[in-house]
């Protein structure tokens, strides 16, 4: 039911967000230079480079984890220096962590629902009352929530603790809490890494489903270059922080500048 | 065989978001309920209610109140038992400045003085954390003796600064007897037990939770550290302030300066790391076992007969307990709720060993 983005007929839109000029360093470190790429309303947009190529200081800087020296991020037409991650969840970006980042004490189905916490409204005596109200919305999440975990096949696991399931499950319940917020914009930073081939087939079909089903825009940093060239519409290529290559798959494989910084020549 | 859910199944998702979701628990929580409050009264000595039971029903309240905050949301607290005597001072004032105010609210204005209080000695825990955090609400434990000791209004120009409270009068029901204390302190507590299990089970004991796991990630899902830390010291003072200002009225009557020092905010944090951080259960545990242990180690050796010196017994105590934190620090950080837990596993599975 799913066809590789690349020769997909989805329609993909105008651009949704667009990096102008990004420049970010720590210290003497200069993660990111003068980087500037846009990605397209339902297109799966991969970020390919070497270790400390900048990657995961991208995604920072597109929620606002990270703030860049210089440049500017426009998202829906809003366009802002600094983005604050507050405003960045509710605007609708949600992400996953390349070093799994889920709430260590808290139940599969806890941590789940904290991805829908930006829409639950009721109040401190509500919540304490419980009864009424309060139940009332909680029930009305977890329905929402229980539809995500059928659709990552995680049922399960629902009342386990995290942090006893095992590393791809993690990666999955990562992405199942991502995907609670009902994102418009959804950056994965390397959701397949430490997964073996058939853990990586079924993240692949989950990323391809979300992309399909719901019209999520998609920003995926990857290593496996099967994979990016398989289910990526378009990839830019970070090296040493900056931008050496940007297109198809196809115009990326080709692109000299790449094959050098994967083969290792010299700078 | 007796204890497992296997066959209870639950066909909506309120079923499976009850507080208690299997059977045999609901039954032994109103079994439990209908003898605490039913037979206990009748069948318990004063004794037992003056040094454990009553002791026992203030410091839990306290521990969770702590609890919400230390165990649920991962900020440490050091001055937790300023809060309390905010909250005892505070309803000491209300009492005795306006005479016609009910005691129940008293006691919710005493919790909001002593919340207010708490969020403001929170804010540093926007900046800080850990260790920084820990000195700075230690800051607030000396800052608030110092004002009650120093102020004399706070306790209303007493020479010796020590105060005492009148007894309690609720619609005309005076809690005087050792029983009546037990009956009203059981029900405000089961009251505040069950809120702060509804807390912990909605989005704000979510984001308190996920601010302790992980903050960056909490932050990209889009809570606010704000909130979550300040909403976690302002409940989590309430509690503690509402337990100071019985603590105040119904346990000790009459306090002196410093009854709230920095010891019994040490006591508190004592409770929930040996009853179990994050666990309401946990926090009645750790209450028990710190008003338990001393009386205990008082009595059990002349029960065999052995005579030890007051100074030897201390000393026993003091060891005991260090022990006992170590231990359940390096191999049980969940406390005895965690052992509980655990008995309860085994249960389920009892008599098969799989
Ligand atoms: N929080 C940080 N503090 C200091 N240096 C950082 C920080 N985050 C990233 N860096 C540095 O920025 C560079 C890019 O890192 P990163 O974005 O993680 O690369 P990638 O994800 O492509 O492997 C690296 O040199 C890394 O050491
Ligand atoms: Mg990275």
């Amino acid at each position: 039911m799913t066809t590789a983005g690349a020769s997909g007929g989805k329609s993909i839109g105008g651009v949704v967000l667009d990096l102008a000029g990004i420049s970010l360093a720590f210290g003497g470190v200069r993660a990111l230079q003068n980087v500037s790429f846009d990605v397209r309303e339902h297109e799966i947009r991969a970020i390919i480079g070497p270790n400390g190529a900048g990657k995961s200081s991208m995604l920072n800087v597109i929620n606002g984890v990270y703030h860049p020296q210089e440049g500017t991020v426009t998202f829906n037409g809003v366009k802002r220096h600094d983005v604050n991650t507050h405003e960045a969840a509710e605007q609708g970006i949600a992400r996953t962590f390349q070093n799994i980042a889920l709430f260590k004490g808290m139940s599969v189905l806890d941590n789940i629902m904290t991805g829908r916490n930006l829409r639950m409204k009721s109040g401190l005596l509500a919540q304490a009352i419980r009864i009424g109200p309060a139940e009332r919305e909680e029930l009305q999440h977890r329905e929402a929530v229980e539809r995500i975990i059928d659709f990552l096949e995680i049922q399960a696991y629902r009342k386990t603790p995290v942090g006893r399931l095992p590393y791809g499950l993690q990666k999955r319940v990562d992405l199942a809490r991502a995907l609670a917020m009902e994102p418009k914009l959804l950056l994965l930073d390397e959701p397949m890494a430490g997964m073996n081939v058939e853990e990586k087939q079924d993240m692949c079909r989950f990323i391809l489903d979300v992309n399909d089903q719901f019209g999520t825009t998609i920003v995926l940093i990857e290593h496996d270059m099967g994979v990016v060239m398989d289910i990526s519409d378009r990839v830019v290529v970070l090296d040493y922080g900056k931008k050496i290559g940007d297109g198809t798959p196809d115009e990326v494989r080709g692109n000299q500048a790449v094959i050098d910084a994967y083969l290792g020549v010299s700078h | 065989m007796l204890y497992r859910e296997n066959g209870q199944f639950k066909t909506t998702y309120r079923q499976d978001q009850q507080m208690l979701p299997i059977l045999q628990d609901r039954i032994f929580m109103a079994l439990l309920l209908l003898f605490v409050f039913g037979v206990a009264p009748f069948i318990f000595s004063d004794y037992l209610f003056l040094s454990i039971l009553i002791p026992f029903l203030v410091l839990s309240l306290a521990a969770i109140g702590l609890n919400l905050l230390v165990g649920y949301c991962g900020q440490i607290s050091l001055g937790h038992a300023a809060f309390m005597s905010v909250g005892a001072y505070a309803a000491y004032n209300l009492v005795l400045r306006v005479p016609q105010l009910n005691f129940l609210v008293v006691l919710i204005l005493a919790g909001l003085i002593a919340a207010l209080v708490g969020l403001l000695f929170g804010i540093p825990s926007l900046r800080i954390r850990g260790l920084y955090l820990a000195v700075a609400t230690l800051a607030a434990q000396f800052f608030v003796d110092w004002t009650f000791a120093r102020v004399k209004w706070f306790t209303n120009y007493a020479p010796s600064g020590s105060v005492s409270t009148a007894t309690i009068d609720i619609f005309g029901w005076t809690v005087d007897t050792p029983v009546r204390k037990y009956l009203f302190l059981l029900a405000v507590v089961t009251v505040f037990a069950l809120v702060a299990k509804n807390l912990v089970r909605g989005h704000m004991g979510r984001a308190w939770m996920a601010m302790r796991d992980m903050d960056v990630a909490a932050e990209v899902i889009g809570i606010r550290p704000v909130y979550a830390k300040l909403t976690a010291f302002g409940v989590s003072s309430f509690y503690v302030g509402v337990a100071g200002a019985l603590w105040g009225f119904v346990y000790l009557g009459s306090w002196e300066p410093l009854a709230f020092d920095i010891n019994l905010s040490l006591n508190l944090l004592f409770m929930i790391i040996i009853g179990g951080m994050g666990s309401i259960l946990g926090s009645f545990f750790g209450a028990f076992f710190i008003v338990a242990l001393p009386i205990l180690l008082n009595q059990a050796p002349e029960w065999l007969g052995i005579h030890l010196s007051t100074a030897m017994v201390s000393n026993l105590e003091a060891m005991i307990f260090g022990s006992l934190i170590i231990f359940f620090l390096i191999v049980e950080p969940q406390g005895l709720a965690r052992l509980w837990a655990i008995g309860k596993e085994k249960l389920r599975l009892w008599p098969f060993p799989h």
